[in-house]
């Protein structure tokens, strides 16, 4: 007689936080070793001391704040607009029949035109200021917001949406307390897709024409050659979009209590 | 409870494309009695509840409802679905007070609420998920919301289909309990013999697709229901619908 062999197990991989923490860790602590060591050319790429160094002195003499407001202004504004513009498109997509074609028409026509190659455009219709920032930004978080919550519409369940017109909920009601909730995951999930977006499209939109803004002082330094400057900035975008990730996640933490 | 509604079926027709469903009911749903459809699959019976439900246009013949619903009551035809279509984002007391937000305030939609969930034994319940109760309990709370809302008609849709033969036991003896104090006009759709003789006043048994009715069995309300001679009524539903129901099976096969 043997043993029945276990043949179960596995296909089941976990996060475990501590180990992203320890990666980020060693990491950092391998670039510094060999910038130290000599091994990495500091010229090209400072040691991450060197790099906190630079970010401690841009915080206190308040350059920092002078570009990272600008930028965070500008991501508020026209991702917030964009989103609120697209979630309205996309259920209107996504409930009535007479907007379903013609929205999708437009959304599968200009969804592929790269952004970037629109901000030009955007500054000859908007000048050179905040107005072609803001609507590359925009249009950036409109299309996959408008997409995102169309999907999310389509998969509430249909006897949900019956069981609210059995007991006679108005329109506005089942769109309220039913429609909304239901693809209120697929609306956050794409929250994360246009708040992406949205940074490297900041970036692009404050390296043509801005003097404030992370993207402006990158470009500045890298004109300069002041790669600890630049190696700065770079840091902050990463600083920027974790923390945005991990407030999109602290909203769906909030809002997704029933999963 | 409530005062009861009767409905009449007349000439009532569906076909989904070319599909045809039903064909031909003329049927009398009668105020204050339980009337179960009974039938082998794909007869057309959630189709025809749907109908009397107004959720389900009828491609020929019309539904009437005759009748007085009672003051208090919020949403005369009310649907008990087989899949209790339960909202995920709500607790269960927010499921049940669902139907009661565009008609009664917070004060007494809460005590509506408490009401109806100590009736249907879930008050300790109040503030869990529908993911965190079982099948059976799931189905009391969309027993409860629709008790809730002081219905003329139930209309209910294999509401024990999808529980195990032991929740199923249990609920039965609880919906037959709730039904006989609430005095609803229900009408039951199953494909459970036991349960149509354990409810029904009326049991209609409708052919294989298109439907039609094709037998009406009718028994006393009064009589007990743990009577043995009720298995001869079970006896003779299984004989009325054993051809059908293999004829059924055999075209789902072959589809």
């Amino acid at each position: 007689m043997t043993p029945v062999p276990f043949r179960g197990g596995g296909f089941a991989p976990r996060d475990r936080g501590w180990a992203g923490a320890i990666t980020l860790l060693a990491v950092v602590a391998a670039w510094q070793a060999g910038a130290s060591a000599g091994v990495i050319p500091t010229l090209f790429l400072p040691a991450p001391i060197t790099i906190g160094r630079t970010l401690w002195h841009l915080a206190i003499s308040g350059e920092l704040w002078n570009h990272l407001s600008a930028s965070l202004w500008r991501l508020g504004i026209g991702w917030s607009l964009g989103t609120i513009c697209g979630i309205g498109v996309g259920l209107a997509a996504g409930l009535w029949s007479a907007f379903r074609s013609p929205i999708m028409a437009v959304v599968a026509a200009l969804f592929p035109i790269p952004k970037i190659a629109l901000i030009p455009l955007f500054i000859i219709w908007f000048g050179i200021g905040e107005g072609s920032k803001l609507a590359t930004l925009s249009l950036g978080a409109f299309f996959p917001t408008v997409i995102a919550t169309m999907g999310g519409v389509d998969n509430v369940p249909r006897n949900l949406i019956r069981m609210g017109q059995s007991f006679g909920l108005s329109t506005g009601a089942i769109i309220r307390t039913i429609i909304l909730p239901g693809a209120l995951p697929a609306i956050l999930s794409g929250f994360r897709v246009t708040s992406s977006i949205a940074i490297v499209l900041l970036v692009a939109a404050e390296m043509i024409g801005a003097d404030r803004g992370i993207g402006a002082f990158v470009l500045a330094a890298g004109n300069l050659y002041d790669t600890d400057a630049l190696m700065a900035g770079i840091v902050m975008l990463s600083v920027l979009g974790l923390s945005v990730a991990a407030l999109i996640g602290s909203l769906e933490r909030a809002l997704l209590t029933w999963r | 409870m409530t005062g009861g509604l009767g409905l009449t079926l007349r000439g009532v027709g569906h076909a989904f494309g070319a599909l045809h469903v039903l064909d031909g009911i003329d049927l009398e749903i009668e105020p204050g009695r339980v009337t179960v459809l009974i039938g082998p699959s794909g007869c057309g019976k959630s189709t025809l509840l749907g109908i009397m439900g107004g959720l389900i246009a009828p491609t020929t013949g019309s539904v009437l409802q005759a009748g007085t619903p009672a003051a208090d009551c919020l949403n005369p035809l009310t649907y008990v679905f087989q899949d209790f279509a339960l909202l995920p984002w709500r607790s269960v007391a927010g499921n049940v007070a669902l139907p009661l937000e565009a008609h009664l305030p917070a004060g007494p939609r809460a005590e509506r609420v408490r009401e109806v969930l100590a009736l249907t034994g879930l008050s300790d319940f109040a503030e869990a998920w529908p993911r965190q109760l079982s099948g059976g309990m799931r189905q009391r709370v969309g027993i409860a919301r629709a008790l809730a809302v002081r219905p003329a008609c139930l209309l209910m849709d294999e509401p024990l289909s999808a529980l195990d033969a032991q929740t199923r036991a249990l609920l039965l003896d609880e919906f037959a309990d709730l039904i006989a104090r609430a005095g609803t006009t229900t009408v039951y759709v199953t494909h459970n013999l036991s349960e149509a003789v354990r409810l029904g006043h009326a049991i209609v048994v409708l052919s294989r697709r298109p439907g039609r009715v094709r037998e009406i069995l009718r028994i006393d309300p009064e009589q007990d229901r743990a009577d043995p001679a009720l298995a001869a009524v079970e006896d003779q539903l299984w004989s009325l619908i054993r051809d059908d129901a293999a004829q059924a099976e055999r075209e789902m096969a072959a589809r």
